[in-house]
């Protein structure tokens, strides 16, 4: 079991979060029209061995959704931002 | 082996008797026993049978790595299989019996398999499963075969009686294993003041100083350590507590046997406590396990390991053997053998190094000790008991020279070095280094948070161990000082534990893993077939992935291929170890979390009412609702089509609390909602509401509901039940990331409001007689609410219609809702008011054709369910581009239809599809999604999705259920089965 720091709440346990999304990539301009675009947002990830940024929501929690950075190899969590202050 | 309890000595509480059963037989014994210690002193060589080939096995071992010594515990319902009889205190009328024999201990038909033995080597299931013989008559003669005569204890049958507890906990400090490194380091660490966790597997503090002779020099330290533990308020002590698991961010999974060493638990206390402890440190002080010998023979009853005849001997009086002879590898063996022969044994130590220890040949002598240096045992004779030791001359590189000495002799004990039990730290961080010198894997003293000491890693004295340990806790106050007998932990190894002949073979089975019934030979034939990673090995052959996970068996398993590749330990390689250190029974791990109790049950307002009406409920994801109201001798179907046609002649109520509801508030509330449905939702005037669809941004529909313009600023949305989380997760997602210039709030208002639906033509004249207000069709028409009261309760009445009848849905605050469903009950006497289930108002969505989460099920598109002129084409929303993707634009795609079900049975949902003359096989040409008989229509009805479906209305097709092996045929009509052009519900 992971335990994240949650900026609002302190240190929790992860089952008080559900993972959201990788917070690399940024949801297309609502007008974009070009199905590529669209495509490569819902279907293209990269897949890094170690460092990372996530999205996890605080959902039993202050119901945040934040940005985790994440080792996604040895699991280490070096800290986490509210997503509205950082999103991408 | 004639083992006895010696006169004195020994910690045991020798003025109380007790007796435990094994096998059916009495044996005596007192509190401070163990199972093994009592089968041991009661003469009880033989105490169960081997998995594979049933051959006759003893105690090993004294601790949590005995690999043979596994019964049945109790009986009826607390009986437990696969019990470490070195792990079970004894405690009067413990009952134990035997595993793996049948029909008797001394007489075993399964060992018969012992003759059979070539076939059930390395691989066996892979061959037969895979090989020539799969699928075969001989494939299934010797799985029934194999089933039956192999395995582990037998499982419960009937439910546990006793409680099982969850406890969440926190310290600075968790320190795993209170020997004389742990004590150590709690002590310390106490001292300093840190929140301290010292949890230990056995009922006693003191490792392995409770092996030391009673009054050595570590009696005292111990006594007093224990005493300033007890006197530190912040040094909580487990003992009886097993740490299974080390998880990422220093979270342990301890297991605590609260009651495991008495007949039943005691009023009130659980049997076992699951413990999650998060630390912000951890010391692991988790000792060593002693290496076995792996020669021929070495499972017969009376071949132990050296250090656990030494237990038995100091711990528990019990003197194993009277004529031992022991072969070893390092000094460790020595200062036994000499405990051994004062206690009166006669002892032969044969030393597979050429120069016996120095330090110690004349104090062996002087105990009449045999010595034999540069000799080692070949070969032990005897089938449930140890006959003779074969002994042979051992030359440089191992090699044997000469023929054996047989030495008659009723026990034989290993010593071939020490394993440090890193299972823990290797859960954390995986491989650890190879010490060529102690011959074993060893974790580094520091890593991260986690501090390792003592024998673990490899620690040369009883001082050095005591002196890690103050370190590693805080080094506050008086570091201790002892030297005792640890002090040979390994010295002057030889790292040989494997005694063949010259051609390599062993002079009979030699095993590597007992508890698996892994031979020497099995790992030099999967090395013979070419495995070569220690990964697949171990799966391969089952080496090490029996119960007890490998803890006497790996390094040798790991030292034989090593040998056979020539190359060293570390080059090929070692298996991760993974949680549970021990096992731990499925009780501890559900706790209370099972029946109602597996997760918290939702209940409306209303379900008092429900409950004292008679109504059937139902689950539906956390919520029990109502399913029927069955009248007398009433079943299911003849309840639901009652209610539902009630429903279309007069007035009916159902409590749709349940669906999910989000206040949806700012000034960009509109903007928001135009994004996430796709329709258009900017238009809708204050006071009305409006059916949405929203999409996935990959362009399958996700969810449906109704939302309601309340003021400027400020909206209610309904959710489908099972989406509420979804839906809301998924707002708070879009507004806090991509969306935050939205001015917009979302709060789950679920649990504030409930909800009751009133359908029917009458429904209108009973809202209007309850409430006094203007309901009429042009005051009150469909999508629009009125604010009304009811019983003094403000309530907001919404028309719309679920069921396509007349319909209304009143909202009101959470904590009058049964009042307010009582009201209705009332008032709706003169109008034939009664209430429905969920099953009805299935019924009665189906003949309309309205969707739910069995037609929204993931994989439909709006076009899949006819849903696509909701899409609005003048604004982008979520899904709006992807949902034209050529593939999801297949006009094949299933796509919803009607079923008119010939015949009078009904269909099942998830029967497939297919045209009147194509052959049922395959996926089909689509799939039923609900079933129910239409009182309205007359018809066993159905909604599915069949590819091209619009074009087929009028088709005889095929619905064959495979599960239940039944077939129908089923005209294709429109899904809008009932009133299609909705004059019940707009007039
Ligand atoms: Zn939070």
């Amino acid at each position: 079991m992971l335990r994240i720091p949650c900026p609002v709440c302190g240190l929790r346990d992860e089952t008080e979060f559900s993972y959201g999304a990788d917070a690399t990539v940024r949801l297309p301009d609502m007008n974009e029209a070009d199905p590529k675009v669209w495509h490569d947002y819902v279907f293209i990830r990269d897949n890094p061995r170690g460092p990372h940024k996530e999205y996890w929501h605080h959902v039993s929690g202050c119901r945040q959704w934040i940005v985790v950075h994440r080792d996604t190899l040895t699991h280490e969590i070096f800290g986490s931002a509210l997503a509205r202050e950082v999103a991408a | 082996m004639t083992a006895r309890r010696l006169e004195t000595g020994g910690r045991i509480d020798r003025s109380r008797e007790l007796t435990v059963k094994f096998d059916g037989k009495s044996l005596p014994a007192h509190p401070g026993d163990t199972l093994a210690s009592a089968l041991l002193a009661g003469g009880q060589q033989m105490v169960g049978r081997s998995f594979k080939y049933h051959r006759p096995r003893g105690v090993v071992a004294a601790g949590v790595e005995e690999p043979n010594a596994l019964v049945h515990l109790r009986s009826g319902d607390r009986h437990e299989p696969n019990a470490q009889a070195t792990m079970v205190e004894a405690f009067d009328g413990l009952t134990s019996t035997p595993q793996n024999v049948w029909p008797s201990l001394q007489f075993d038909v399964g060992a018969v398999n012992g003759l059979l033995s070539r076939f059930l080597g390395a691989g066996f299931y892979y061959k037969t499963f895979i090989g020539p013989f799969s699928g075969t008559k001989y494939w299934m003669f010797c799985e029934r075969f194999i089933r039956r005569a192999a395995g582990m204890g037998r499982a419960p049958t009937l439910p546990d009686p006793d409680h099982y507890e969850k406890i969440n906990a926190f310290c600075d400090v968790l320190i795993v294993g209170a020997g004389p490194a742990g004590i150590s380091a709690a002590l310390a660490a106490g001292r300093k003041g840190d929140n301290v966790f010292l949890v230990e597997q056995d009922r006693d503090l003191g490792g392995s100083l409770l092996s030391e002779p009673l009054g050595a020099p570590s009696d005292a330290w111990l006594a007093q350590a224990r005493a300033e533990l007890d006197g530190l308020p912040n040094v909580r002590v487990l003992t009886r507590t097993t740490a299974f698991g080390a998880y990422d961010c220093e979270v342990f999974g301890l297991l605590e046997r609260v009651q495991d060493h008495v007949l039943a638990p005691e009023e009130g206390k659980p049997r076992q406590r699951y413990w999650v402890v998060r630390a912000k440190r951890a010391v692991l002080a988790t000792g060593a396990i002693e290496r076995p010998m792996v020669f021929a023979g070495n499972d017969v009853p009376g071949v132990m390991l050296t250090s656990a005849v030494r237990s038995y001997l100091n711990r528990y009086a019990v003197l194993a053997g009277e004529r031992i002879v022991i072969s070893t590898n390092n000094d460790s063996a020595y200062p036994a053998a000499i405990e051994f022969a004062k206690a009166g044994a006669r002892v032969t130590i044969c030393d597979l190094r050429a120069e016996a220890p120095t330090q110690f040949v004349d104090s062996a002598k002087k105990a009449g000790i045999d010595l034999r240096p540069g000799h080692a045992v070949l070969k032990v004779s005897g089938g449930k008991g140890v006959k003779a030791a074969h002994v042979v001359r051992i030359g440089p590189g191992g090699k044997i020279k000469g023929n054996a000495t047989r030495i008659a002799c009723d026990l034989v004990t290993g010593s071939g070095g020490w394993a440090p039990a890193l299972h823990l730290w290797s859960q954390r961080f995986g491989k650890p280094q190879f010490n060529e010198e102690l011959d074993a894997f060893l974790p580094p003293a520091e890593k991260g948070t986690f501090s390792c000491v003592g024998s673990l890693i490899g620690s040369p004295s009883l001082r050095d161990t005591l002196s890690q340990g103050h370190e590693a806790g805080g080094a506050v106050g008086k570091e201790p000082a002892l030297f005792g007998h640890a002090d040979h932990w390994g010295r002057n190894l030889v790292p040989l534990t494997v005694i063949a002949k010259v051609n390599g073979r062993t002079p009979g089975k030699a095993f590597v893993d007992f508890q698996h019934d892994v031979k020497l030979a099995d790992i030099d034939q999967a090395h013979l077939e070419g495995y070569i990673s220690v990964e697949h090995l171990k799966r391969y052959t089952t080496s090490g992935m029996a119960a007890d996970q490998g803890k006497t068996s790996n390094l040798n398993a790991l030292a034989r291929m090593a040998e056979l590749r020539g190359l060293p330990i570390p080059s090929v390689g070692t298996t991760t170890f993974r949680p549970p250190y021990t096992p731990v029974t499925i009780g501890a791990v559900v706790g209370h979390d099972h029946g109602l109790n597996f997760r918290p049950t939702r209940l409306t307002t209303i379900h008092g009412w429900h409950q004292d009406n008679g109504a059937v409920m139902i689950e539906t994801g956390a919520w029990l609702r109502p399913w029927y109201y069955p009248a007398k001798r009433e079943d299911i179907n003849d309840a639901y089509i009652r209610e539902a046609a009630h429903v279309r002649e007069h007035v009916g109520i159902v409590d749709v609390s349940t669906l999910g509801k989000i206040a949806v508030q700012g000034p960009d509330a509109a903007e928001f909602l135009n994004r996430i449905y796709v329709n258009g939702f900017k238009t809708l005037p204050i006071g009305r509401l409006r059916y949405g669809i929203m999409l996935r941004e990959d362009g399958f529909v996700f969810d449906d509901g109704a939302t309601t313009r309340l003021g400027d600023h400020d909206y209610f949305m309904t959710t489908t039940t099972a989406n509420a989380a979804n839906v809301l997760a998924r707002a708070e997602y879009l507004l806090q990331t991509a969306w935050r210039n939205l001015n917009v709030h979302v709060t789950s208002v679920s649990d504030q409001w409930c909800a009751i639906a009133i359908a029917g033509p009458k429904s209108r004249a009973l809202l209007t007689a309850l409430t006094g207000a203007e309901l009429s069709n042009e005051a009150l028409p469909n999508n629009h609410f009125a604010n009304v009261t009811i019983a003094g309760v403000s309530c907001r009445l919404h028309r719309m219609s679920f069921s396509g009848e007349l319909a209304y849905e009143l909202y009101i605050p959470a904590k009058r809702g049964r009042q307010i469903w009582e009201a209705l009950m009332a008032a709706g006497e003169p109008f034939n008011l009664k209430p429905y289930g969920l099953e009805a108002m299935g019924a009665l969505r189906i003949e309309k054709g309205h969707i739910t989460g069995s037609e929204i099920e993931g994989r439909t598109t709006l076009k899949d369910l006819g849903l696509e002129g909701f899409a609005s084409s003048k604004k982008p929303f979520i899904g709006s581009v992807l949902r034209k993707r050529p593939v999801l634009e297949d006009p094949a795609r299933p796509s919803l239809v009607g079923l008119e079900i010939v015949g009078d049975t009904s269909t099942r949902a998830g029967s497939l599809l297919y045209a009147l003359s194509a052959p049922t096989k395959g996926h089909g040409e689509g799939w039923v999604s609900s079933v129910t008989y239409s009182p309205a229509l007359k018809k066993n009805i159905a909604m599915a999705l069949l590819s091209r479906g619009p074009e087929r209305h009028g088709e005889t097709i095929q619905v064959v259920d495979f599960v239940g092996g039944q077939s129908w045929l089923a005209k294709v009509v429109s899904h809008h089965f009932f009133d299609p052009e909705g004059k019940r519900q707009n007039g």
